[in-house]
């Protein structure tokens, strides 16, 4: 067997770099964040339409990210989505008439929830709904008011 | 005409007994692993032989396919005014795909090959037979060890590769190209996600270490005993194996990430 110490050490150091690599790419290039997310609570939503937004789109209040959707769900009986916001418990002092409005990043990037502050003394806590809610701007119901509104401008002239 | 059929009737049959001959292969192998933790230098030596040996090329190329990305997606970004996201695309492609797949490739042509030719030589100057007449379990002994190098070889191996990788973006796309540094790595650690691309990343690596060595393995352990089936044998490791990891790629990108 050739030189058993070298090829020990020579081991070492492979299993040591390929172990420090998966930290590196862990801590470094993921947003390991997402783990510390699992101490927090849940607070509802209803929207009337939800756009493209997803389950792990981010949650932010001014422009911060204070937790992420963890939940999608249809509410069959008032046609409205449900969606389950799971915010971490370093943000719990959020005031209960706190509002939800979905918000894009950018003029094609992904959807998010902007939450914003209201006044109310109490807070939310876990299983809390939001209720003032504005749903997503979708870009062809956009196109289609303005299209009927210049129409209708037409008729008058 | 008869004989065209009974040719063909004997490909298919000699197709299907190397296949299960693999699988009982496959299965002495695990039942192997047990004892190999027994004797941890047996596959220390291997360990040297299959993950250090590789190490080289590993990150070389690494570092070159992380430096390609940088300039390729520059390249591209710039037009959109998005060179920012140029940390996102270099980190996605290396630890989802490229990652893995390229490290498996490698790792077939620089660790399986030498598998198959080792093993192979073996049984042609009949040491395997001289093991078994000694009632050493060839398979514990000379295979299995070989196996579980190649098990924790490889997903060790494709993290250093995305790791250099990603070194690498960064050299090209801030050091030359001048992204702004700041953005490069955030922007990467806003859109990789630890569970759906890095966790994923290390399965598909595992998989495709346990099947590049399998097929090695296989491929010496098969060989018919001479010089040339032994070359025949290695070449047929490295296209066998490229293919096998190209195609379970599809599969485990296709359950991985189809569903998002």
């Amino acid at each position: 067997m050739m030189h058993s110490r070298s090829v020990e050490i020579w081991v070492g150091l492979f299993v040591a770099a390929g172990l420090a690599a998966l930290f590196m790419l862990a801590m470094q290039v993921s947003n390991l964040s997402m783990l510390n997310d699992d101490a927090g609570y849940d607070v509802t939503a209803r929207f009337e339409n939800i756009g493209g937004l997803k389950v792990r789109s981010p949650v932010t209040m001014a422009g911060v990210r204070v937790g992420r959707v963890s939940h999608i769900g249809f509410d069959p009986q008032s046609f409205e989505a449900v969606v389950t916001l799971h915010i971490s418990s370093a943000y719990d002092g959020l005031p209960g008439d706190t509002s939800a409005n979905i918000f894009t990043a950018g003029l094609l990037g992904e959807q998010y929830v902007g939450l914003e502050p209201g006044g109310e003394e109490e807070v939310l806590r876990q299983g809390s709904e939001i209720m003032l809610t504005q749903s997503a701007l979708v870009l062809e119901q956009l196109i289609g008011q303005f299209l009927f509104s210049k129409g209708a401008e037409g008729e008058a002239k | 005409m008869l004989n065209a059929l009974q040719q063909l009737g004997r490909t298919a049959l000699g197709f299907f007994e190397r296949l299960g001959r693999g699988h009982i292969l496959f299965y002495y192998l695990l039942l192997g692993i047990p004892s190999v933790l027994v004797r941890p230098r047996l596959l220390l030596q291997q360990l040297f032989s299959v993950g250090v040996l590789s190490l080289l090329i590993i990150l070389v190329s690494g570092f070159f396919v992380g430096m390609v990305l940088g300039l390729q997606g520059y390249n591209t970004l710039v037009d959109f005014g998005a060179e920012e996201s140029l940390g996102t695309v270099v980190a996605l492609t290396l630890v989802r795909e490229l990652g893995p797949v390229v490290t498996a490739l490698l790792f077939a042509g620089r660790a399986g090959s030498a598998l198959t030719a080792e093993i192979g030589l073996m049984k042609a100057t009949e040491q395997l037979s001289g093991m078994e007449m000694m009632a050493v379990d060839p398979i514990k002994r000379v295979m299995a060890p070989r196996f579980l190098a190649g098990f924790i070889s490889m997903p060790l191996l494709a993290a250093i590769f995305s790791a250099v990788g990603v070194i690498g973006g960064y050299f090209v796309g801030v050091g030359l190209l001048g992204v702004d540094e700041g953005a490069y790595w955030s922007q990467m650690q806003a859109k990789v996600d630890l569970h759906d691309d890095i966790y994923n990343g290390v399965i598909k690596s595992l998989v495709f270490g346990v099947v590049v060595t399998w097929i090695a393995i296989f491929e010496g352990n098969d060989a018919v005993p001479t010089s040339e089936g032994v070359s025949r044998a290695t070449t047929r490791t490295v296209v066998h194996s490229s293919l096998a990891v190209l195609g379970l790629d599809f599969i485990l990108t296709a359950l991985m990430f189809g569903d998002n």
